[in-house]
Protein backbone atom coordinates (compact mmCIF):
# COMPACT_ATOMS: atom_id res chain seq x y z
CA UNK A 1 0.00 0.00 0.00
CA UNK A 2 2.53 2.40 1.17
CA UNK A 3 4.59 1.50 -1.56
CA UNK A 4 1.60 2.58 -4.45
CA UNK A 5 1.40 5.56 -2.53
CA UNK A 6 5.06 6.45 -2.80
CA UNK A 7 5.18 6.01 -6.89
CA UNK A 8 1.88 7.59 -7.75
CA UNK A 9 3.45 10.57 -5.39
CA UNK A 10 6.93 10.05 -7.33
CA UNK A 11 4.75 10.17 -10.47
CA UNK A 12 2.73 13.32 -9.58
CA UNK A 13 6.45 14.89 -8.37
CA UNK A 14 8.03 13.70 -11.71
CA UNK A 15 5.44 15.52 -13.94
CA UNK A 16 5.19 18.76 -11.88
CA UNK A 17 8.98 18.76 -11.91
CA UNK A 18 8.61 18.51 -15.94
CA UNK A 19 6.05 21.30 -16.16
CA UNK A 20 8.19 23.71 -13.85
CA UNK A 21 11.23 23.39 -15.93
CA UNK A 22 9.11 23.29 -19.48
CA UNK A 23 6.14 25.51 -19.24
CA UNK A 24 5.92 28.70 -20.83
CA UNK A 25 4.18 30.93 -18.04
CA UNK A 26 6.61 31.56 -14.97
CA UNK A 27 3.75 31.64 -12.14
CA UNK A 28 2.87 28.18 -13.32
CA UNK A 29 6.37 27.26 -13.02
CA UNK A 30 6.87 29.12 -9.72
CA UNK A 31 3.26 26.93 -8.90
CA UNK A 32 4.41 23.28 -9.93
CA UNK A 33 7.78 23.85 -8.37
CA UNK A 34 5.62 24.48 -4.97
CA UNK A 35 3.72 21.27 -5.79
CA UNK A 36 7.00 19.08 -6.00
CA UNK A 37 7.95 20.17 -2.25
CA UNK A 38 4.43 19.76 -0.89
CA UNK A 39 4.19 16.07 -2.71
CA UNK A 40 8.01 15.70 -1.31
CA UNK A 41 6.65 16.34 2.51
CA UNK A 42 4.14 13.82 2.00
CA UNK A 43 6.50 11.14 0.71
CA UNK A 44 9.17 12.16 3.79
CA UNK A 45 6.22 11.95 5.82
CA UNK A 46 5.60 8.03 4.53
CA UNK A 47 8.84 7.60 4.98
CA UNK A 48 8.85 8.32 8.91
CA UNK A 49 10.88 11.77 8.76
CA UNK A 50 7.94 13.78 10.42
CA UNK A 51 10.95 16.28 11.24
CA UNK A 52 12.02 17.09 7.52
CA UNK A 53 7.99 16.57 6.32
CA UNK A 54 7.36 20.00 8.22
CA UNK A 55 10.76 21.80 7.13
CA UNK A 56 10.09 21.24 3.24
CA UNK A 57 6.20 21.84 3.83
CA UNK A 58 6.53 25.18 5.66
CA UNK A 59 9.91 26.44 3.78
CA UNK A 60 9.68 24.48 0.45
CA UNK A 61 5.85 24.98 -0.28
CA UNK A 62 5.41 28.11 1.47
CA UNK A 63 7.90 30.58 2.09
CA UNK A 64 10.34 30.19 -1.29
CA UNK A 65 6.67 29.77 -3.44
CA UNK A 66 6.09 33.50 -1.94
CA UNK A 67 9.77 35.09 -2.52
CA UNK A 68 10.01 33.65 -6.10
CA UNK A 69 6.45 35.79 -6.55
CA UNK A 70 7.30 38.53 -5.19
CA UNK A 71 11.01 38.43 -7.34
CA UNK A 72 8.61 37.69 -10.32
CA UNK A 73 6.71 41.16 -9.42
CA UNK A 74 9.78 42.84 -9.30
CA UNK A 75 11.97 41.62 -12.03
CA UNK A 76 8.53 42.20 -14.25
CA UNK A 77 8.05 46.07 -12.93
CA UNK A 78 11.43 46.97 -13.51
CA UNK A 79 11.01 45.59 -17.11
CA UNK A 80 8.22 47.41 -18.43
CA UNK B 1 24.64 17.47 -33.39
CA UNK B 2 28.33 16.64 -31.38
CA UNK B 3 27.08 18.77 -28.35
CA UNK B 4 23.96 16.10 -28.61
CA UNK B 5 25.68 13.16 -28.66
CA UNK B 6 27.98 14.25 -26.07
CA UNK B 7 25.53 14.82 -23.51
CA UNK B 8 24.11 11.11 -24.02
CA UNK B 9 27.55 9.57 -23.94
CA UNK B 10 27.43 11.74 -20.46
CA UNK B 11 24.00 10.48 -19.49
CA UNK B 12 24.62 7.22 -20.14
CA UNK B 13 27.79 7.15 -17.82
CA UNK B 14 26.01 8.53 -15.08
CA UNK B 15 23.64 6.08 -15.40
CA UNK B 16 26.17 3.04 -16.20
CA UNK B 17 27.51 4.50 -12.59
CA UNK B 18 24.54 4.16 -10.76
CA UNK B 19 23.09 1.20 -11.92
CA UNK B 20 26.30 -0.36 -10.91
CA UNK B 21 25.78 1.56 -7.33
CA UNK B 22 22.13 0.08 -7.52
CA UNK B 23 23.16 -3.38 -8.51
CA UNK B 24 25.51 -3.98 -5.26
CA UNK B 25 23.06 -1.78 -2.55
CA UNK B 26 21.62 -3.86 -0.06
CA UNK B 27 19.58 -2.29 2.83
CA UNK B 28 21.01 -1.64 6.46
CA UNK B 29 19.88 -4.10 8.58
CA UNK B 30 20.49 -2.27 11.32
CA UNK B 31 21.65 0.57 12.97
CA UNK B 32 25.70 1.54 12.28
CA UNK B 33 28.01 2.02 15.30
CA UNK B 34 27.24 5.76 15.43
CA UNK B 35 23.67 5.28 15.15
CA UNK B 36 23.35 2.49 17.52
CA UNK B 37 24.78 4.71 20.28
CA UNK B 38 22.57 7.73 19.95
CA UNK B 39 19.51 5.40 20.48
CA UNK B 40 21.05 3.34 23.10
CA UNK B 41 22.04 6.28 24.89
CA UNK B 42 20.08 9.41 24.28
CA UNK B 43 17.43 9.02 25.94
CA UNK B 44 19.02 8.32 29.54
CA UNK B 45 22.11 11.13 28.56
CA UNK B 46 20.34 13.57 27.18
CA UNK B 47 16.34 13.03 28.27
CA UNK B 48 14.26 14.03 25.23
CA UNK B 49 11.87 11.99 24.00
CA UNK B 50 12.62 13.32 19.99
CA UNK B 51 16.02 11.33 19.09
CA UNK B 52 15.98 13.05 16.01
CA UNK B 53 16.25 16.47 18.17
CA UNK B 54 18.91 15.32 20.86
CA UNK B 55 21.33 14.18 18.28
CA UNK B 56 20.86 18.11 16.44
CA UNK B 57 20.67 20.29 19.34
CA UNK B 58 23.23 18.53 22.14
CA UNK B 59 25.42 15.27 19.70
CA UNK B 60 25.30 17.33 17.57
CA UNK B 61 24.72 21.19 18.42
CA UNK B 62 27.56 22.60 17.07
CA UNK B 63 26.77 21.62 13.50
CA UNK B 64 23.27 23.56 14.54
CA UNK B 65 25.01 26.90 15.27
CA UNK B 66 27.02 26.47 11.85
CA UNK B 67 23.41 26.18 10.24
CA UNK B 68 21.93 29.17 12.17
CA UNK B 69 24.71 31.27 11.21
CA UNK B 70 24.71 30.43 7.62
CA UNK B 71 20.97 31.53 7.66
CA UNK B 72 22.03 34.19 9.80
CA UNK B 73 23.95 35.16 6.23
CA UNK B 74 21.67 34.25 4.17
CA UNK B 75 19.52 36.70 5.91
CA UNK B 76 22.17 39.49 6.14
CA UNK B 77 23.12 39.16 2.88
CA UNK B 78 19.94 39.66 1.23
CA UNK B 79 18.66 42.90 3.21
CA UNK B 80 21.99 44.69 2.21
CA UNK B 81 21.26 44.41 -1.58
CA UNK B 82 17.90 44.55 -0.96
CA UNK B 83 17.86 47.86 1.13
CA UNK B 84 15.44 50.08 0.27
CA UNK B 85 15.58 53.64 0.44
CA UNK B 86 11.90 55.60 -0.38
CA UNK B 87 11.90 58.97 -0.62
CA UNK B 88 9.66 60.83 1.64
CA UNK B 89 6.54 62.38 0.38
CA UNK B 90 6.57 60.00 -2.84
CA UNK B 91 3.25 58.29 -3.71
CA UNK B 92 2.73 54.91 -2.15
CA UNK B 93 2.04 52.17 -4.10
CA UNK B 94 -2.01 51.42 -5.49
CA UNK B 95 -2.43 48.17 -4.35
CA UNK B 96 -5.35 46.54 -5.35
CA UNK B 97 -7.85 45.79 -1.70
CA UNK B 98 -7.48 43.08 -0.42
CA UNK B 99 -10.75 40.62 -0.30
CA UNK B 100 -12.75 40.92 3.14
CA UNK B 101 -12.48 36.50 3.18
CA UNK B 102 -8.60 36.99 3.60
CA UNK B 103 -8.96 40.25 5.80
CA UNK B 104 -11.23 38.17 8.09
CA UNK B 105 -9.46 34.91 7.96
CA UNK B 106 -6.17 36.56 8.23
CA UNK B 107 -7.56 38.15 11.68
CA UNK B 108 -8.92 34.80 13.04
CA UNK B 109 -6.06 32.75 11.94
CA UNK B 110 -2.59 34.77 12.82
CA UNK B 111 -2.92 33.89 16.49
CA UNK B 112 -3.45 30.41 15.67
CA UNK B 113 -0.55 30.02 13.10
CA UNK B 114 2.20 31.84 16.03
CA UNK B 115 1.07 29.41 18.90
CA UNK B 116 1.57 26.65 16.64
CA UNK B 117 4.86 28.00 15.74
CA UNK B 118 5.39 28.22 19.49
CA UNK B 119 4.23 24.99 20.24
CA UNK B 120 6.32 23.58 17.64
CA UNK B 121 9.88 25.05 19.00
CA UNK B 122 9.07 24.67 22.46
CA UNK B 123 7.65 21.14 21.97
CA UNK B 124 11.03 20.09 20.08
CA UNK B 125 12.60 17.95 22.71
CA UNK B 126 8.81 15.67 22.85
CA UNK B 127 7.42 15.76 19.26
CA UNK B 128 8.40 16.10 15.98
CA UNK B 129 9.79 19.37 14.62
CA UNK B 130 11.73 22.09 16.67
CA UNK B 131 13.50 25.72 15.93
CA UNK B 132 13.77 25.83 12.69
CA UNK B 133 10.49 24.04 12.01
CA UNK B 134 8.59 26.02 14.75
CA UNK B 135 10.70 29.48 13.30
CA UNK B 136 9.31 28.76 9.30
CA UNK B 137 5.59 28.50 10.40
CA UNK B 138 5.94 31.81 12.06
CA UNK B 139 7.37 33.24 9.29
CA UNK B 140 4.75 31.35 7.25
CA UNK B 141 2.15 33.65 9.57
CA UNK B 142 4.29 37.02 8.52
CA UNK B 143 3.35 35.62 4.75
CA UNK B 144 -0.30 35.57 5.77
CA UNK B 145 0.15 39.12 7.32
CA UNK B 146 1.46 40.96 4.44
CA UNK B 147 -1.03 39.39 1.96
CA UNK B 148 -3.69 40.37 4.01
CA UNK B 149 -2.57 44.20 4.27
CA UNK B 150 0.99 44.37 2.20
CA UNK B 151 1.15 48.28 3.52
CA UNK B 152 1.34 47.55 7.21
CA UNK B 153 4.66 48.75 8.33
CA UNK B 154 7.20 46.56 10.96
CA UNK B 155 9.44 47.50 13.16
CA UNK B 156 13.43 46.60 11.71
CA UNK B 157 15.00 47.77 14.52
CA UNK B 158 12.73 45.18 17.22
CA UNK B 159 13.28 42.51 14.57
CA UNK B 160 16.34 42.82 14.42
CA UNK B 161 16.87 43.35 18.13
CA UNK B 162 15.32 40.26 18.90
CA UNK B 163 17.13 38.13 16.51
CA UNK B 164 20.58 39.07 17.77
CA UNK B 165 19.53 38.55 21.13
CA UNK B 166 18.50 35.13 20.32
CA UNK B 167 21.63 34.23 18.72
CA UNK B 168 23.87 35.84 21.56
CA UNK B 169 21.42 33.69 24.13
CA UNK B 170 22.10 30.49 21.67
CA UNK B 171 25.91 30.85 21.97
CA UNK B 172 26.28 32.46 25.77
CA UNK B 173 23.92 28.42 26.90
CA UNK B 174 26.38 26.77 24.85
CA UNK B 175 29.30 28.36 26.25
CA UNK B 176 27.34 28.04 29.71
CA UNK B 177 27.92 24.32 29.17
CA UNK B 178 31.28 24.18 28.84
CA UNK B 179 31.48 26.13 32.47
CA UNK B 180 28.98 23.94 33.78
CA UNK B 181 28.67 20.64 32.28
CA UNK B 182 30.55 18.57 30.05
CA UNK B 183 31.22 20.85 27.09
CA UNK B 184 30.21 23.05 24.55
CA UNK B 185 26.30 23.34 24.17
CA UNK B 186 25.60 20.24 26.61
CA UNK B 187 22.08 20.57 27.64
CA UNK B 188 23.18 19.31 31.15
CA UNK B 189 23.62 22.39 32.77
CA UNK B 190 19.78 22.43 33.63
CA UNK B 191 18.07 19.43 35.47
CA UNK B 192 17.15 16.78 32.99
CA UNK B 193 13.82 16.54 34.87
CA UNK B 194 11.36 13.60 33.74
CA UNK B 195 11.66 11.72 30.53
CA UNK B 196 8.90 13.31 28.36
CA UNK B 197 7.70 16.17 30.30
CA UNK B 198 7.52 19.97 28.60
CA UNK B 199 10.22 21.10 31.53
CA UNK B 200 12.61 17.99 31.08
CA UNK B 201 15.77 17.31 28.84
CA UNK B 202 18.12 20.03 30.10
CA UNK B 203 18.71 23.47 28.14
CA UNK B 204 17.18 22.13 24.94
CA UNK B 205 14.01 23.78 25.12
CA UNK B 206 16.08 26.97 25.99
CA UNK B 207 17.92 26.60 23.04
CA UNK B 208 15.40 25.46 20.87
CA UNK B 209 13.40 28.99 21.85
CA UNK B 210 16.27 30.55 20.73
CA UNK B 211 16.81 29.40 17.33
CA UNK B 212 13.11 29.27 16.50
CA UNK B 213 13.07 32.90 17.59
CA UNK B 214 16.04 33.56 16.01
CA UNK B 215 14.90 31.71 12.63
CA UNK B 216 11.41 33.03 12.64
CA UNK B 217 12.66 36.77 12.93
CA UNK B 218 15.30 36.34 10.08
CA UNK B 219 12.73 34.35 7.88
CA UNK B 220 10.10 37.35 8.44
CA UNK B 221 12.82 39.58 7.84
CA UNK B 222 13.66 38.67 4.08
CA UNK B 223 10.23 38.41 3.44
CA UNK B 224 9.18 42.48 4.52
CA UNK B 225 11.87 43.68 2.69
CA UNK B 226 11.16 41.36 -0.02
CA UNK B 227 7.92 43.74 0.46
CA UNK B 228 9.13 46.62 0.71
CA UNK B 229 11.22 46.36 -1.99
CA UNK B 230 7.85 46.36 -4.40
CA UNK B 231 7.07 49.28 -3.15
CA UNK B 232 10.34 50.95 -3.62
CA UNK B 233 10.48 49.83 -7.59
CA UNK B 234 7.02 51.46 -8.11
CA UNK B 235 8.10 54.91 -6.51
CA UNK B 236 10.86 54.91 -8.74
CA UNK B 237 8.79 54.12 -11.72
CA UNK B 238 6.32 56.85 -11.24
Amino acid sequence: MHLTIAIVLGLVMLTMAGIAIHHKKLTVAVIAAGVVSLFASVLYLLLAAPDIAMTEASIGSGLSTIIFFYVLNKIRKTND
Amino acid sequence: MIKKLFVIVILAGLGFVFYTLFQNFDGNTGLNKTAAYYAKNGPSEVGAANLVTAVVVTYRGLDTLGEVTILFLTAAIIGFFLKVNIPDGKKSRNVRKTSEILETASKVLLPVIFLLGVYIFINGHLTPGGGFQGGAVIASGFVLMLLANPKRKFSHSLISSIESMSGIGFVFVGVLGILMAGGFLDNRILALGTFGELLSAGAIPLIYTFVGLKVGTELSNILISMNQVQEDTESITE
